[in-house]
């Protein structure tokens, strides 16, 4: 037999430290230590998930979880990747924008809900505002790193073999940023998710994995909440590891821009 | 008219701790097709002066001509190798790298496919086209680099210690590749170095300059036939000539480059 190969054996890695995970919480639960209606076991929790899949309501949930979190983000990156880079390129760009961004970046994507709520109302507007709140600032901030951290060398040579601005963004700062960019890519993903779920669960008030748990809160049922949790999990990861992953491997992986860790 | 003037030359760098020269009214004509070097010691301003010639820098005084013109800022007239292997782009391939100059003058993909692999060819890594720079070793970034300096065609190749990185074996054979493809191409070559070995071994003229703040000390034209024996007498007289330009101080640096950069 062949030996598996990288990918296989990444998967294979994180499966042992799921199912482990997995294990101890079904050893606690079934102890009996906690109740069973706060602490589900796994086979309820499956049994839960299976029937709100069959149902459709799972997907509907995820899918309108998915759509606010992808728009947000994105609209995060239309704006705050050409910006961060602007900001690193221009030194008037930079001076405009710095100081708003160290000024709203520190609060929190969530305590601005109430306040969205007030001038959006609830719904998806609100959600995806949050939401791109909270991702702009880790693209931007990435990006502007990025940028400043390109190889003079690498701007000298392309300037010496002719390259225009518009050249030199595309074809020399842009990829030479892209290990910042990526990093910028995948924190503001994460704070993205974060900032969804956490919006649904105020903001929403029919669909979406965030607003399914605060409304399980009601009928005290911790299966539900824990099945969407588990959703919540699988759908950031599958993330984690397909696209940005990938996207990692075929640039700056292959580029030898980054490099895997040791072992 | 000589290809290139450098006419009183001079540089003076501002710096948080004060005013220090780079280099101090340096005076040199270099023919086309002539293979000039430049050699001093560390910090005379060898590389100042190039960035100067390449565009890079904006001298304090005096001013560079090529071809009779003045110039100022960088052109497609000439070709720049940096010593730092990092000057390659990562995420092109060797011949990704090689084509760069030819896009930005927008010829077609397959006709500037074409000419870089003639460039790779000359330097011998046709067989690498489709390498990525960080799976080469550095002597091959190397020529991966003067091929893309070559590749746009600019009739000037300014070099500053493209080899000094290298270990001692490498060096060699780079010595020996460049100055066939010098003969191949006929670029009028401007090669810093502080390596007396390499001056006598590639240049048909040798400006030594002197120790910083440094200016021209004195031209000394190389009268030997190519390709050239580094173990002749002839060549041995002319590095012992330089060593006693370049003066006591920097007799253990020179001879011995490859432990000093
Ligand atoms: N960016 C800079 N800012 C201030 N001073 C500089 C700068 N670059 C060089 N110098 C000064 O100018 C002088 C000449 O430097 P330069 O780099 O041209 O020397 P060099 O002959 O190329 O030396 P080496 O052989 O070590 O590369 C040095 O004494 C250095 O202190
Ligand atoms: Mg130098």
């Amino acid at each position: 037999m062949n030996a598996p190969s990288p990918g296989t054996r990444s998967i294979l890695r994180a499966t042992v430290t799921i199912l482990a995970a997995a294990a101890i919480y079904e050893i606690i639960a079934r102890s009996g230590i906690f109740p069973r209606a706060l602490l589900p076991t796994l086979t309820t929790v499956a049994d839960t998930l299976v029937s709100m899949i069959a149902d459709g309501s799972m997907l509907r949930h995820a899918g309108y979880t998915l759509y606010r979190m992808l728009f947000g983000f994105s609209l995060a990156i239309v704006i705050g990747l050409p910006l961060g880079i602007l900001m690193g390129r221009f030194r008037a760009v930079e001076q405009f924008f710095l100081p708003l961004a160290s000024a709203l970046m520190p609060i929190p994507s969530l305590a601005w809900v109430p306040v969205f709520i007030l001038w959006f109302g609830l719904g998806n507007t609100t959600t995806v505002l949050i939401v791109f709140y909270a991702a702009m600032f880790p693209m931007l901030l990435n990006a502007w790193s990025g940028v400043r951290s390109v190889n003079q060398i690498w701007l000298r040579a392309a300037g010496v073999m002719g390259a225009d601005e518009n050249s030199l963004f595309w074809k020399v700062i842009i990829p030479g940023a892209s290990p910042f960019i990526i990093t910028g890519l995948r924190q503001a993903f994460q704070r993205a998710w974060i900032a969804v779920v956490g919006a649904e669960l105020i903001a929403t008030s029919d669909w979406g994995l965030g607003w399914v748990i605060y409304d399980a809160k009601e009928f005290l049922n911790a299966d539900v909440m824990i099945a969407s949790l588990a959703v919540i999990g699988c759908i950031g990861f599958v993330f984690e590891r397909l696209v940005f992953g990938s996207l990692e491997r075929n640039t700056i992986l292959r580029w030898g821009m980054a490099r895997v860790a040791k072992g | 008219m000589s290809h290139i003037e450098v006419r009183d030359v001079s540089l003076v760098y501002d710096t948080p701790a004060g005013r220090v020269p780079g280099v101090q009214a340096a005076n040199f004509d270099i023919e086309a097709s002539e293979f000039l070097c430049l050699l001093g010691p560390s910090g005379c301003g060898k590389s100042t002066l190039l960035n100067i010639i390449a565009g890079f820098l904006s001298p304090t005084g005096g001013e560079i001509r090529i071809g009779g013109k003045a110039v100022t800022g960088h052109g497609l007239d000439r070709g720049v190798v940096f010593q730092d292997f990092a000057q390659l782009f990562p995420w092109r391939t060797a011949l990704g790298n090689v084509t760069f100059g030819l896009e930005m003058k927008g010829v077609p993909k397959q006709e500037r496919e074409e000419i870089a692999l003639k460039q790779l060819q000359l330097v011998k890594l046709e067989k690498f086209a489709n390498a990525y720079p960080h799976h080469l070793s550095g002597g091959m970034q190397q020529r991966v680099a003067i091929a893309r300096a070559l590749a746009y065609n600019p009739a000037v190749l300014l070099m500053d210690e493209p080899f000094a990185a290298l270990d001692a074996f490498t060096r060699d054979d780079m010595q020996r590749l460049l100055a066939e493809v010098w003969r191949e191409t006929r670029k009028t070559v401007i090669y810093v170095t502080h390596n007396v070995a390499e001056a006598v071994y590639l240049a048909d003229r040798v400006v030594v300059m002197t120790p910083h703040p440094g200016t021209v000390k004195i031209e000394v034209p190389i009268r030997l036939p190519r390709p050239r024996d580094p173990l002749s007498v002839e060549f041995l007289e002319y590095q012992k000539e330089l060593l006693r330009q370049l003066g006591p101080a920097a007799t253990g640096q020179a001879t011995n480059g490859k432990a000093n950069d």
